[in-house]
C-alpha cells in the first residue's frame, strides 16, 4: 500500500516537472520568435519593474542600512571596521541584491501574474484567445516572461545602490568610519566579476518567477479556490527555488 | 459539415459522454437541449477543439480535429465563432475594444473600417453608447450581447452557442434569438445552440438534439420532438415548458 502510494506520488511529481519543462521550453521558443506584443510587454515592464521600485528603494535601504551596523561591530571585533565599505557592497551585489530583490518581486509581481492568469482561465478567456486563432502564449506568458527577465537585473541594480548608501548613512554617518575610507576600500575589492555574478543571478531569478508564476496561473485549478491554491503554490515554489538556485550559481560561479 | 462520431469523455470517476455521435449539415443550425450537467457544453468543447475526447472523432469538412496542429487548427478556428457561456470578455479591455479584438489581430482592416465594423455589431445587439466600459461594469446581459457582438464581427462559418439567452430577462433574449436568426438567414453560418429556452429555439433551429445520460437520445425537427412519443422526451420537454410558464408568471406578478 505504502509502496504503491510512493509509486504514485513519485509518477505524479514527474509528470508536473515534465508540464513544468514543457512549459518553459515553449515560453523560451514563443519569446525567441516573432510576433512579439509590444504594447503587452511595455505594460507588463511597468507593473513588474517601475511599479516594484518603491518596495525595491525601501527593502534596499533597510538592508544596507543593517548590513552597515551589524557590518561595522563585527569588524569592530578584528580591527577592521575600515573594511565596512567592501563587506556592505560584496554582500549586496553577490547575494542580498539579487536574492531579497527576487523575494520582493516574488511577493508583488510574482502573485499578481498568477492570480491575472489564473481568473483568465477560469473565466474562460484564454479559450477565448484560442478559440480566435490566436496564441495564448504570445499575449499572455511571453511578455511577462521577458518583462522579468529586463526588469530584475535593473530593480537588483537600484537595490545595490540603495543599499550601500544605506550601510554609508550608518557606517559613515552615525559611526564615523571616513567617507574615502568607505568608498576607496569598495573600488579597491569589488571586481567587475562580482558584478556580473549578481547580474547572472538576477536575470536567472527573472527566468524563474516569470515561469513559475505564468505556469501556476496557466494550470490552474476551479474556481476562486484554485486561484488563490495557485497564488500561494507560486509564491512558495518561487521563493524555495530561489534560494535553492542562488546556491547552485554560487558554487557553480566559484 | 460537422460530424461527431461515437465521443466518449470521462471527468476523473465520471462518464459524462457515452458514445455521443450527431451530424449538422452546412447552413444548418442545430439545437442542442437537455438537463444540466449532462454535458452539452463538453460537446461544444470538443467540436471547438477546445478539449479532447478519450475515444471518437469530431470531423469539420471531413477533417479530423484533432489530429490538426499548429497553423492548420488556428486555421480552423478563424473560421469558427463561440459564444461562451460566461461570455468570456476580456476584462481588461473595453466593451469596444473586446469586439476590435479579433479584427486587429486577425485581419488586416485599418482601425477606421474596424470602427465601423464594431458600432454596426454593438449596434446590432443593442449596445450603441457602452462602449467604453469595461465588464466590470455593464451588466450579466450586456456581457452576454458584448459577447455575441465579438463572436459574429468577423462573420464565422461556423458558431457554437452555449446558453445564449440564459440569465437574460425574455425581451432581451428574444432580440438575441432574432439576431441569430436574421444573421444566419444574411451569412448562412452553420451552428450549434446550447439552450433552455425550447420554444425561442425551436423557432430559429432546423433540427433539435436531446442529450440524455450521456447518449443522443432524440434528432429530429422541432415539430418531430414536439410529437415525440419517448417518456424522457415529453417529460423533458412538458417540465421545460412549465418551468417557463411559471417564470413568464412569476414575472407577471412582480409587474403587477
Amino acid at each position: 500500500m505504502f509502496i504503491r502510494k510512493l509509486g504514485a506520488l513519485s509518477l505524479m511529481t514527474l509528470r508536473k516537472t515534465g508540464r513544468m519543462g514543457l512549459f518553459l521550453a515553449k515560453t523560451f521558443f514563443f519569446s525567441a520568435t516573432p510576433p512579439w506584443k509590444y504594447s503587452q510587454l511595455l505594460r507588463q515592464i511597468q507593473f513588474i519593474g517601475f511599479q516594484s521600485v518603491l518596495i525595491i528603494f525601501l527593502t534596499g535601504a533597510f538592508t544596507g542600512m543593517v548590513l552597515g551596523l551589524q557590518g561595522f561591530y563585527t569588524l569592530n571585533r578584528f580591527g577592521s571596521a575600515a573594511l565596512l565599505g567592501p563587506m556592505v557592497a560584496l554582500s549586496l551585489i553577490k547575494e542580498l541584491g539579487p536574492v531579497l530583490s527576487a523575494l520582493m518581486v516574488t511577493g508583488r509581481a510574482g502573485s499578481a501574474m498568477t492570480a491575472e492568469i489564473g481568473i483568465m482561465r477560469i473565466t474562460e478567456q484564454i479559450d477565448a484567445i484560442e478559440l480566435m486563432g490566436l496564441n495564448p502564449f504570445r499575449y499572455l506568458v511571453v511578455p511577462r516572461f521577458l518583462a522579468g527577465i529586463l526588469a530584475m537585473p535593473l530593480l537588483t541594480a537600484i537595490f545595490d545602490v540603495v543599499g550601500i548608501f544605506g550601510g554609508y548613512l550608518v557606517g559613515v554617518k552615525l559611526l564615523g568610519i571616513g567617507e574615502g575610507t568607505y568608498f576607496g576600500e569598495m573600488a579597491n575589492y569589488v571586481d567587475m566579476r562580482d558584478i556580473t555574478e549578481g547580474i547572472y543571478k538576477s536575470v536567472s531569478f527573472g527566468v524563474l518567477i516569470s515561469w513559475v508564476s505564468c505556469y501556476k496561473g496557466y494550470h490552474v485549478g476551479f474556481g476562486a479556490e484554485g486561484v488563490s491554491k495557485a497564488t500561494t503554490q507560486a509564491v512558495v515554489l518561487s521563493s524555495v527555488l530561489i534560494l535553492f538556485w542562488d546556491y547552485v550559481l554560487t558554487s557553480a560561479l566559484f | 459539415m460537422i460530424e461527431m462520431q461515437n465521443l466518449y469523455k470521462s471527468f476523473e470517476n465520471l462518464e459524462v459522454l457515452k458514445g455521443v455521435s450527431l451530424q449538422v449539415k452546412r447552413g444548418e443550425i442545430l439545437g442542442l437541449i437537455g438537463g444540466s450537467g449532462h454535458g452539452k457544453t463538453v460537446i461544444l468543447k470538443h467540436v471547438a477543439g477546445l478539449m479532447r475526447p478519450d475515444r471518437g472523432h469530431v470531423y469539420i469538412d471531413g477533417k479530423d480535429v484533432y489530429s490538426l496542429r499548429g497553423d492548420e487548427l488556428q486555421e480552423l478556428r478563424s473560421r469558427l465563432g463561440f459564444l461562451f457561456q460566461s461570455g468570456a470578455l476580456f476584462s481588461s479591455l473595453t466593451v469596444f475594444d473586446n469586439v476590435a479584438f479579433p479584427l486587429r489581430e486577425k485581419t488586416r482592416l485599418g482601425e477606421e473600417e474596424i470602427r465601423e465594423k464594431v458600432i454596426t455589431a454593438l449596434e446590432q445587439v443593442g449596445l450603441r453608447g457602452a462602449e467604453d466600459k469595461y465588464p466590470a461594469q455593464i451588466s450579466g446581459g450586456m456581457i452576454k450581447r458584448t459577447a455575441l457582438a465579438r463572436s459574429l464581427v468577423r462573420n464565422p462559418e461556423i458558431m457554437l452557442f452555449d446558453e445564449p439567452t440564459t440569465g437574460l430577462d425574455p425581451v432581451i433574449a428574444h432580440t438575441i434569438l432574432d439576431l441569430v436568426k436574421s444573421v444566419h438567414k444574411d451569412l448562412g453560418f452553420t451552428g450549434i445552440i446550447v439552450s433552455h429556452e425550447l420554444l425561442r429555439v425551436f423557432q430559429t433551429v432546423q433540427k433539435v438534439a436531446m442529450l440524455h445520460d450521456g447518449v443522443i437520445l432524440f434528432v429530429g425537427t422541432p415539430e418531430e420532438i414536439m410529437a415525440s412519443r419517448d417518456p424522457v422526451v415529453q417529460q423533458f420537454i412538458t417540465e421545460a415548458l412549465a418551468l417557463r410558464n411559471f417564470r413568464q408568471e412569476e414575472q407577471l406578478d412582480r409587474k403587477e
